[in-house]
């Protein structure tokens, strides 16, 4: 173990942590929504690591969905993680043991993902290890108070706190948005058509994870064959 | 049918962790296939983008406190603001429209 880059990852993963708490908070509003102990949210949090992960999910136990949707949904708000796995693959010294992969790999969120890759040269795991001590206990920490709080919370605090994992998921979908006029035509896209999903009477009986499911795989193929990325704009996809 | 959420989250957590390990431990080369790139490329924006409009009109106890959390949000975004000040920003404007669109 390099304790250099134990301790690095360590001081780069404080930010990260301070956001994951205010955000992990409202998803703990949610968690307990779908009937989560704090307990159960702690440990869902801390070895789900995901944000709309966990916030599908959680909304699908709401909903009382099916096993399977969950599996798929889960498979495709998670899909991203493949992508960005794929590319570190490509950034890991051809050395490193089946132990350090899936280590690394197990505490891929977007923000780790984004110091990972910033980091000149080969993966170094322990840099991941001292990010991930870091940030995964803020996580599952402000999950289990969002649990335990949300209900003391006045209503119109909940109300303002429940649009911060929107927020977020605005702050990553609009910077390629911004870069790329093609892009920002699929977000409106994207828009238009989950609006017309959820309100014209036909289809707005299809589930919110189904409905996430059809519209992700169409727009997105869509988008692929209209605008096939070069190499270097699938590699940095952050 | 009611199910177990032990159930829910073993497959939330197990899935998640595979998409993450299996092509770190399986994929020892680069992918060529220009559609799947493409696709991989775009797939987490469009997906974020279709779950959050038009959830947030209704994650709000005002529609109309979602939709200028969104823009707000969007513009913030715009200026280049990261995560945690565009979550901020959003909760901030619903905090104080909901003050004067819902009387206490």
């Amino acid at each position: 173990m390099n304790s250099n880059a134990f301790k690095a990852g360590l001081k780069d993963g404080v930010p990260i942590g301070l956001g994951y708490f205010a955000v992990s908070f409202s998803l703990g509003i949610i968690a307990k929504k779908a009937g989560l102990s704090a307990i159960q949210g702690f440990f869902a949090s801390l070895f789900g690591l995901a944000s709309a992960g966990e916030y599908v999910v959680f909304m699908l136990m709401i909903a009382n969905a099916s096993y399977l949707e969950v599996f798929i949904v889960t498979l495709i708000t998670n899909a991203r993680y493949l992508l960005m796995t794929t590319a570190l693959s490509q950034k890991f010294d051809q050395k490193t043991g089946l132990g350090h992969r899936i280590g690394v790999g197990f505490g891929i969120t977007d923000e780790v993902f984004g110091i990972t890759v910033a980091r000149p040269g080969k993966v170094q795991p322990a840099y991941n290890y001292g990010a991930m001590v870091s940030c995964a206990p803020a996580w599952a920490l402000g999950t289990a108070l969002g649990i335990i709080a949300g209900e003391i919370l006045p209503l119109r605090v909940v109300s303002a706190l429940s649009v911060s994992l929107y927020g977020m998921f605005v702050a990553i979908f609009i910077p390629p948005a911004r870069k790329d006029k093609f892009m920002a035509l699929m977000i409106v896209l994207c828009f238009a058509t989950s609006y017309l999903f959820s309100y014209i009477p036909s289809l707005a009986s299809i589930s919110s994870g189904t409905r996430t499911i059809i519209l992700t795989v169409a727009l997105s193929s869509l988008a692929a064959i209209i605008k096939p990325v070069k190499d270097e704009e699938a590699s940095d996809a952050a | 049918m009611q199910h177990n959420k032990y159930i829910y989250l073993a497959i939330m957590v197990f899935t998640i962790f595979l998409i993450r390990v299996l092509p770190l431990t399986l994929i020892r080369k680069e992918i060529k296939n220009k559609f799947i790139r493409s696709f991989l490329y775009y797939v987490p924006y469009i997906t974020l983008a279709v779950m959050t409009f038009p959830a947030i009109l209704e994650a709000t106890q005002s529609p109309i406190a979602g939709l200028v959390a969104l823009i707000c949000g969007i513009i913030a975004a715009c200026f280049g603001l990261g995560l945690l000040p565009v979550a901020c920003i959003s909760c901030a404007v619903v905090f104080i429209l909901e003050l004067f669109i819902i009387p206490m």
